[in-house]
């Protein structure tokens, strides 16, 4: 059907954007605004040809579409891509993130726009490619490519505490990684392959499937981040400029639910099955915990960054119950969480740009002089309180459900952490927007820009309409978490019945 | 020609004997004409270089043994000797701007760096333990006076005593353990040796050590790698660069050599060394690194490190783990010629610079210098898409075939410190204020780190026929 390699056109055309970028030399504000202008084309037209993707997508065939191969090192390693039902709105996500992201960085990034635009044109390159790639080392190579134009991001433009939140982002990932690669070479003399659909079909023994997923398990858990190695993102989220938060929360936070989606439950099913209430305890803690945590920020993008934590634990208690409505629940938060709590952390550049500090105790009765940016947050707190209506609730609501079915006393606890977030949601929302506006320093506000509203407001749009109407997502996650739900059951009553009959 | 017949064909030594009679030649012309030569006898060593690495390419493909057995010709060495013949002569290019000096202009350089690397290529293709030791000499003999080729200088000539010092002492004990093995099997050939030593006994595995020692001592594995920094600080940097790149493809080459062809009875007895001394060196080359502020200080730590990752592969015992020594070994040269290239350049009112604070702002002093140094950087603690990453997969991917589970964890758990100190320079460079401006670099600098700095971007684009080689290389062996 396809005559040209789409996929592989949506992963490396940022990069052409990037040497483009690269090319057009000079320092003074003309080359700056070209640099803007060429990364904002090329993420458009990135997002454009993604798009395409979209409309040939078969939602009835659950498994993998725009299949590239071609040889690359020998010896069963090769260059293929593809997508299905799972990895392709984790694509479209992160195509559509990135021109709000480079919109978001227009005037609050004035030294080496340059570099910094070219960053970022690499690093969605290596995004979309983590969630397009289909064989193991090629899916490692975008993941962990992802950390070096992370570092510099967070390290030259972010805050005054940048150089340690650079490193403890790149040596906690690298840290959990390395042990993944490991368990990526004990799969490969395992199966003779890295091919990722010949090891879904590929019988992984028992000792094995222990120890692979745990190595996974050590990467993945970092990268979603799970409590208690979430440490890392409330400092990266802190410090790193407003678009590096927004490209960590919407999509780098979602490679680790990717990663169990794709890697632990289809390729490890009986290990999942039997490390399954260690995910549990971990989820319901991160919710429970990370909320009270959240609850006592004074820092804006802290208390997001952990209300990030908590969201994330519904992610992979959701995944981990294997149950269609739990996966596909996990699904949908991952792609609603991406929407919100990135347009949350442009929310608070908003206000950053304006005022320079973050701390929440500076605000209060912005509602006075930015009747537009009031209603705006109203929404997107909303959406992380999870209100029906927006697709926060979507998500919270299925994996709930989905868990509800396997572990009661987790479903239980995890529902502590909806009335939890209510509370530090609207304490952050009554805290800046309302009350009286007394501070001299906040007289001077001023509402929207236009530019500012060209960010948040299709976000707003997509907030409702998946929150009302949820079925495109899931239609088009549909067929492909059936087969991986029904594939990980066969396995793990495969195993129950032999057990009884023994 | 009965001689000929006797298995004393002269063909496959051919490109060794263009050099030694080149070599000489260009000694006859430093000698009669003065110290005025000394570019062009560099110029003419480096087409030297070129023109021995050209024959050896084009030799009969397949495996010649010459000499009753004492040298090998196979895929392997063709492989090992292109890459020493270019770190040679790319280390010679690196050196034009040490030796235009006026108090410098000294034409042996060129020449000891010809003889040195004679004895790596007879070194790579001994067969036996006699020409081993005969190349090993001949390589390391040159390697000390180089060591000391900056004489007005202290540090220089420290640097090489201390070389010499330990190295004869190394030599020493290789010696010992090659006459015990000598001794316990009544053979000095690698083939020979292997009929013999099918059992483990007392006296072979001696000689068996103190043969690892000394071949540990070479390639500045751990606990055998104190002379490491100290050279590598005192030498001049051409020197260090060249230090660290060919005689090291020589030493891990025979290392291989000697442990998979004349030893494969005996695996798990020198597998045992071979693991603990590969930790060792990962975890020093990481650790001990982080506290330096001299760059060069700095590499040598590095280059304890990366010795102890390519032994990794080797501790495997396997075909793929040659195959991944082969794989480290390229990639290595290239990144260390590389990082040297970035070394050299840094020069400011026409003082070279060694610190790392020295490198403070580099991104904005120089952002394409400082870009290549940040990939290179990335690269050697072993980060995708770069060229490091391969290296450490194609090791790690035959330990792990090994069961060598211990062994792949611990390193790949100090390749994560090992990031430390590397990041800590990108940050140095992208971070912090710039510490003005650096010199112009200089054209073949220039183009040398152009070469190896996209061969390490770019090298996931051509990784694959690079791989095909590097496994018939290390096919050749078993």
């Amino acid at each position: 059907m396809t005559t040209w390699p789409i996929l592989s056109v949506t992963t490396f055309l940022p990069l052409v954007g990037a040497l483009i970028v690269y090319l057009s030399r000079g320092d003074d504000e003309a080359a700056k605004r070209n640099s803007r202008w060429i990364a904002l084309w090329t993420t458009l037209i990135t997002f454009a040809v993604s798009v395409i993707l979209v409309m040939r997508f078969d939602p009835a065939n659950p498994d993998f579409q725009f299949v590239e191969k071609a040889n690359w090192l020998a010896t069963g390693i090769t260059y293929h891509m593809g997508v299905d039902g799972i990895s392709l709105p984790l694509v479209i996500l992160t195509t559509a993130v990135m021109p709000f992201c480079i919109i978001a960085s227009w005037k609050a990034i004035t030294n080496r726009v340059r570099e910094y635009m070219m960053a970022f044109l690499i690093l969605e390159t290596l995004m979309v490619g983590t969630f397009s790639a289909l064989d193991l080392v090629l899916f490692y190579l975008f993941f962990e490519g992802g950390l070096i134009p992370m570092f510099l991001i967070i390290g030259v433009w972010g805050g005054p505490r940048r150089v340690y939140a650079s490193f403890k982002f790149f040596l906690y990932t690298l840290l959990g990684s390395v042990l993944m690669l490991l368990a990526i070479m004990a799969l490969y003399w395992n199966g003779g392959t890295t091919d990722i659909p010949t090891l879904m079909h590929t019988a992984v023994p028992r000792s094995l499937q222990t120890w692979a997923w745990l190595a996974f398990f050590a990467s993945f858990a970092v990268k979603m981040p799970m409590w208690p190695v979430h440490t890392w993102l409330p400092d990266a989220h802190v410090e790193a400029p407003t678009a590096g938060s927004v490209v960590l929360a919407a999509i780098l936070l979602k490679m680790g639910g990717y990663g169990f989606l794709r890697f632990s439950l289809p390729m490890f099913p009986l290990a999942s099955h039997d490390f399954a209430p260690l995910i549990f305890t971990l989820s319901a803690i991160a919710i429970i915990y990370t909320s009270l945590v959240a609850l006592m920020q004074e820092d804006m993008k802290k208390l997001i960054a952990y209300s990030s934590v908590a969201h994330m634990g519904f992610v992979t208690m959701g995944i981990f119950a294997g149950t269609m409505q739990g996966v596909a629940g996990g699904m949908f938060q991952m792609i609603s969480h991406g929407i919100v709590s990135g347009a949350l952390f442009l929310c608070v550049g908003v206000v950053y740009d304006r005022l320079h500090t973050r701390e929440i105790a500076a605000y209060g009765g912005l509602v006075n002089r930015m009747p537009l940016y009031a209603m705006t947050f109203m929404v997107f707190t909303m959406a992380n309180v999870g209100l029906p209506g927006t697709s926060g609730f979507v998500g919270e609501f299925m994996t709930l459900l989905g868990t509800f079915k396997v572990s009661i006393p987790t479903a239980f606890f995890a529902t502590f952490g909806v009335i939890l977030s209510a509370g530090y949601a609207l304490w952050l929302y009554r805290k800046v927007v309302f009350g009286a506006l007394v501070k001299p320093s906040l007289a001077s506000m001023k509402d929207l820009t236009f530019r500012e509203c060209l960010t948040l407001f299709p976000m707003i749009a997509l907030t409702i309409l998946f929150g009302v109407y949820p079925k495109p997502v899931l239609d088009m996650s549909a067929a492909s978490v059936q087969q991986l739900v029904n594939n990980y059951n066969t396995a793990v009553t495969a195993v129950k019945a032999a057990a009884l009959l023994q | 020609m009965s001689f000929e017949t006797a298995g004393y064909q002269l063909a496959p030594v051919l490109p060794e004997i263009v050099l030694a009679i080149g070599a000489m030649a260009l000694l006859m012309l430093g000698a009669y004409r003065g110290q005025g030569t000394t570019s062009a006898v560099t110029s003419l060593a480096v087409v030297l270089l070129v023109v021995v690495g050209v024959l050896e390419y084009m030799l009969p493909a397949g495996k010649h043994v010459t000499f009753g057995g004492s040298f090998i010709v196979d895929d392997f060495a063709r492989f090992m000797k292109i890459l020493a013949l270019i770190g040679s002569a790319v280390t010679l290019v690196l050196s034009t701007e040490f030796l235009s000096d006026p108090s410098r202009r000294i034409f042996e350089y060129a020449i000891l760096v010809l003889l040195s690397t004679l004895g790596m290529m007879v070194l790579i293709s001994a067969g036996d333990l006699i020409s081993l030791y005969l190349g090993l000499e001949l390589m390391s003999l040159a390697l000390y006076v180089v060591a000391t080729s900056n004489r007005d200088n202290a540090k220089s000539t420290e640097a090489g005593l201390k070389y010499f010092v330990l190295g004869a002492l190394s030599s020493g004990m290789l010696l010992y353990g090659a006459s015990l093995i000598y001794g316990f099997t009544g053979t000095v050939s690698f083939t020979g040796i292997a009929a013999a030593a099918t059992v483990s006994n007392v006296g072979l595995i001696f000689g068996l050590v103190f043969l690892l020692v000394g071949l540990c001592f070479k390639v500045s594995a751990v606990p055998f790698h104190m002379w490491t920094p100290d050279v590598y600080e005192g030498a001049p940097t051409p020197v260090t660069a060249f230090f660290a790149s060919a005689p090291k493809v020589a030493a891990l080459a025979v290392f291989t050599r000697v442990t998979l062809t004349a030893f494969p009875g005996i695996v798990s007895q020198w597998q045992q060394i071979l693991v603990f001394v590969a930790i060792a060196s990962m975890a020093l080359g990481s650790f001990a690194a982080i506290g330096q502020s001299n760059i060069k200080r700095l590499m040598a730590y590095s280059s304890i490190g990366h010795m102890g990752f390519a032994l990794v592969g080797l501790a495997s015992g396997t075909v793929e783990g040659a195959q991944g020594v082969l794989m480290y070994i390229v990639i290595y040269v290239a990144m260390t010629l590389g990082s040297f290239s970035i070394i050299l350049a840094m020069r400011r009112n026409g003082q070279a610079v060694e610190q790392i604070s020295d490198f403070a702002g580099l991104s904005r002093t120089n952002p394409l210098l400082a870009f290549m140094f940040a990939m290179l950087l990335f690269s050697l603690a072993g980060i995708p898409p770069l060229a490091g990453f391969f290296a450490k997969w194609y090791v790690f991917v035959a330990a792990i075939k090994a069961n060598l589970f211990t062994l792949a964890v611990i390193g790949v758990l100090t390749s994560v410190v090992g990031a430390y100190y590397y990041l800590a320079i990108v940050k140095t460079m992208y971070f912090d204020e710039p510490a003005g401006q650096v010199d112009p670099v200089r054209v073949e600098v220039k183009t040398v780190l152009a070469v190896a700095g996209l061969f390490n971007i770019l090298f996931a684009l051509f990784a694959g026929p690079v791989v095909s080689v590097a496994s018939a290389a290390a096919k050749s062996l078993f």
